[in-house]
């Protein structure tokens, strides 16, 4: 899938559309649209967690993130390519 | 296998009418013993039909261990339900950017839609109608979502792009779903050539940027696919889809649809099949032979009477290319086998 | 079709026809102690039966069918009758099974409490469970155990237990007493011999336990034990189950609650005795 265009905004599914349970540094991810579970390590949880699906810019979550859990570190770019594998695995979408 | 239904007589094997007759009048099915059972539910499951009984079935006060298994069957319907729909739901957005009508053909088109041709029913591929003129682009777009083609054999590619109604078969490489993406309903073979810029133009938007035919096209559709695109097999499937169809949405205008894209003749008969497969309606002689084939199956879920098998084998193979073709493509089949 | 034969193991019925006698025979010889099928409705329909119609008598020739079944199932010659019908019963299961969680592993039960053992073939899921049998613990099936979504209990699976090559000699040792079926030389999968469950097993197969420990057995190396982190056996018990998928969100409950209710271990074992020891401590230390 390839990166979307700047100024995108991601939307993950509503509340209610994935069942989160933490098993260690994985959490197992049901996708209730899809019917599909995921293992995601940090950062994803906290991503789909924000998102929501009223949607944020990349530079709009990468505050976020921040703010909320501390993942200063992250980079743009970093972020970018995370993103693009939740894109790929249909947990996130773009618009 | 004898039947329970009454109105068989009882030296009668069981055949798929068994199942027809379950289905069309659900409350039938309390004269079964359980051998009797055993019959329908392994025949519907053969007839990849078992999702189906279990819904029309559903509330009916039921012996324990058909009530189980037909709860399986609802699960499982319901489970390939979402999967069929999320497969619609990335293919859209995959094709989104493109802007061409991106038409949900079948299964998937039924489910999305709410029918009641819908319920129940098993679901396979994805199987999608979009504008020839785009069809390079579509092509493209899905083979940059991580869709990739099932086999890349010179041969098959090139009868495909040439004589068939689709792109060769495309498979995703984490989901491992198919995809069909079809350009025109019957393939460049057939006799009959359906106009598909009509089929797209008449089509029914669904609200989240993908489409069905209108219900007309899509009784179109089921019959030619009922009988010029197979060989009959699945058809009981492929006509309960379009005995559904008739049912939710009458035939008013159908006639002039199907004689638009030249399929008059099969919806007129799978009209009449519908009548007289689950409606108990009369049949005429040529008709029969169909119910025939589309019944001949026991209760171990074998298919039986080979014969009329074979005929419709080489029949439907007959409709799809004109007998040269048809020589030169089952010769290249022998020789690579 | 000509010969017929229906029972329920666990669970499940399973309703068997055959072109010929003999496979019908063993099965209702072997499996004469089972039950019929709840309500006389089978959950699934096994067909053993010739391609063409002298291929009953002229090199006789068994195809497998039924209701699910994958088209690269090869014919096997009618000595090898029985093993066709134990596999397409388990590829039944495999294919169709909804109603449980379907997890390929071994299982024996002792105080209602039921230990899951699984693993790669030759890791010993299966030796493990009838060695611990002897030492009295209830079998529950060395080929499939089945969970329940509703009630997160085990449920028994305890078909035939399929010995191949060495296990066969060692089982006829250890069980002089079991009944066995025929030695089929030479299977794809090499020599086979199938074995009853003992009566214990049978008696009791529609009590389901509820799972206290998952175990994940290695066979040669010397003896050792680890505990296996939540995430690492999410993923190997998914591994082992054939319809995780097809379940969908029952599917993901049920194996999300059996991973945080039940503790993981793996462990390596140099023998069956020492095998059977370090599990009895295992439990005993729960």
């Amino acid at each position: 899938m390839d990166t979307a265009a700047p100024g995108a905004i991601y939307r993950a599914d509503p509340p209610g559309g994935l069942v989160v349970v933490p098993l260690d540094a994985f959490t197992a991810v049901y996708h209730r649209r899809s019917g599909m579970t995921h293992l995601l390590t940090e950062p994803a949880p906290q991503i789909l967690a924000i998102l929501g699906d009223a949607g944020l810019s990349l530079d709009a979550l990468l505050d976020r993130l921040a703010d909320d859990y501390d993942l200063a570190d992250a980079t743009a770019s970093a972020l970018a390519a995370r993103l693009d594998e939740l894109v790929a695995a249909g947990l996130v979408a773009t618009s | 296998m004898r039947s329970a239904v009454t109105d068989l007589p009882p030296t009668v094997a069981a055949d798929a009418r068994l199942l027809a007759r379950a289905l069309a009048d659900p409350g039938r099915v309390m004269a079964l013993d359980a051998e009797g059972w055993t019959s329908l539910l392994t025949i519907a499951r053969a007839e990849q039909l078992i999702g189906t009984l279990a819904l029309r079935l559903d509330g009916l006060p039921l012996p324990h261990a058909v009530e189980a298994i037909l709860g399986d069957a609802r699960a499982a319907a319901e489970q390939g339900r979402r999967a069929a729909l999320w497969e619609a739901e990335m293919a859209r957005r995959a094709l989104a950017p493109l802007g061409c009508p991106v038409v949900l053909l079948k299964g998937t088109a039924y489910a999305a839609a709410g029918l009641m041709a819908g319920q129940g029913r098993s679901i396979g591929d994805l199987d999608i109608l979009v504008p020839r003129a785009a069809l390079d682009r579509v092509e493209a777009a899905v083979l940059g979502a991580g869709w990739e083609w099932v086999k890349p054999d010179p041969y098959d590619d090139a009868y495909y792009r040439r004589w068939m109604h689709e792109l060769p078969p495309l498979i995703h490489r984490e989901r491992d779903r198919m995809i069909d993406v079809h350009h025109t309903i019957l393939p460049l073979t057939a006799r009959v050539t359906p106009d598909p810029a009509r089929l797209i133009a008449d089509s029914v938007p669904l609200g989240n940027g993908l489409r069905t035919l209108s219900p007309n096209g899509m009784i179109v559709h089921a019959a030619a696919h009922l009988f010029a695109d197979g060989d009959l097999a699945g058809g009981l499937r492929n006509l309960w889809d379009i005995r559904c169809l008739v049912e939710e949405f009458g035939t008013e205008g159908l006639a002039e649809k199907a004689a638009r894209h030249g399929l008059r003749l099969p919806v007129a008969r799978a009209l009449r099949l519908v009548d007289g497969l689950f409606a108990g309606g009369r049949t005429s002689s040529s008709d029969r032979l169909y119910v025939r084939r589309l019944t001949a199956r026991d209760g171990w879920g074998r298919p039986t009477r080979p014969v009329t098998r074979l005929a419709f084998y080489v029949r439907s193979h007959a409709l799809r290319m004109p007998p040269a073709m048809l020589a030169r493509h089952l010769w290249t089949k022998w020789r690579k086998a | 079709m000509r010969h017929a034969f229906a029972l329920r193991i666990g669970p499940i019925g399973f309703r068997i026809g055959s072109d010929w006698r003999a496979p019908i025979d063993q099965l209702r010889s072997l499996y004469r102690d089972y039950p019929a099928p709840q309500d006389g409705v089978a959950d699934y329909t096994v067909r053993l039966f010739a391609r063409r119609p002298w291929r009953r008598w002229l090199r006789p020739s068994v195809e497998i069918g039924g209701d699910y079944m994958l088209p690269e199932a090869a014919p096997l010659p009618l000595r090898h009758g029985l093993l066709a019908a134990e596999m397409a019963m388990n590829l039944q299961m495999a294919l169709g099974a909804r109603r449980h969680l379907l997890l390929h592993a071994s299982a024996v039960e002792r105080d209602g409490r039921a230990v899951l053992m699984t693993g790669v073939s030759g890791a010993g899921k299966s030796t493990l469970a009838t060695l611990l049998a002897v030492r009295g613990w209830r079998f529950m099936g060395d080929e499939f155990a089945l969970l329940d979504p509703a009630t997160g209990l085990l449920h028994a699976f305890p078909r035939l237990i399929s010995l191949k090559n060495a296990a066969i000699l060692a089982a006829e040792a250890a069980w002089p007493d079991a009944r066995m079926g025929p030695l089929m030389a030479a299977t794809p999968k090499g020599n086979i011999r199938h074995m009853v469950p003992d009566a214990r097993a049978i008696a009791a197969m529609d009590q389901p336990a509820a799972p206290a420990l998952l175990l994940f057995p290695r066979y040669g190396d010397a003896a050792a034990v680890r505990q296996v982190p939540p995430a690492e056996a999410f993923v190997r018990m998914t591994q082992a189950s054939t319809n995780y998928v097809a379940l969908g969100e029952p599917g993901f409950t049920a194996m999300t609650r059996l991973i945080a209710d039940v503790p993981a271990v793996a462990i390596d074992y140099p023998d069956g005795a020492s095998g059977v020891a370090q599990v009895e401590a295992l439990c005993a230390a729960l």
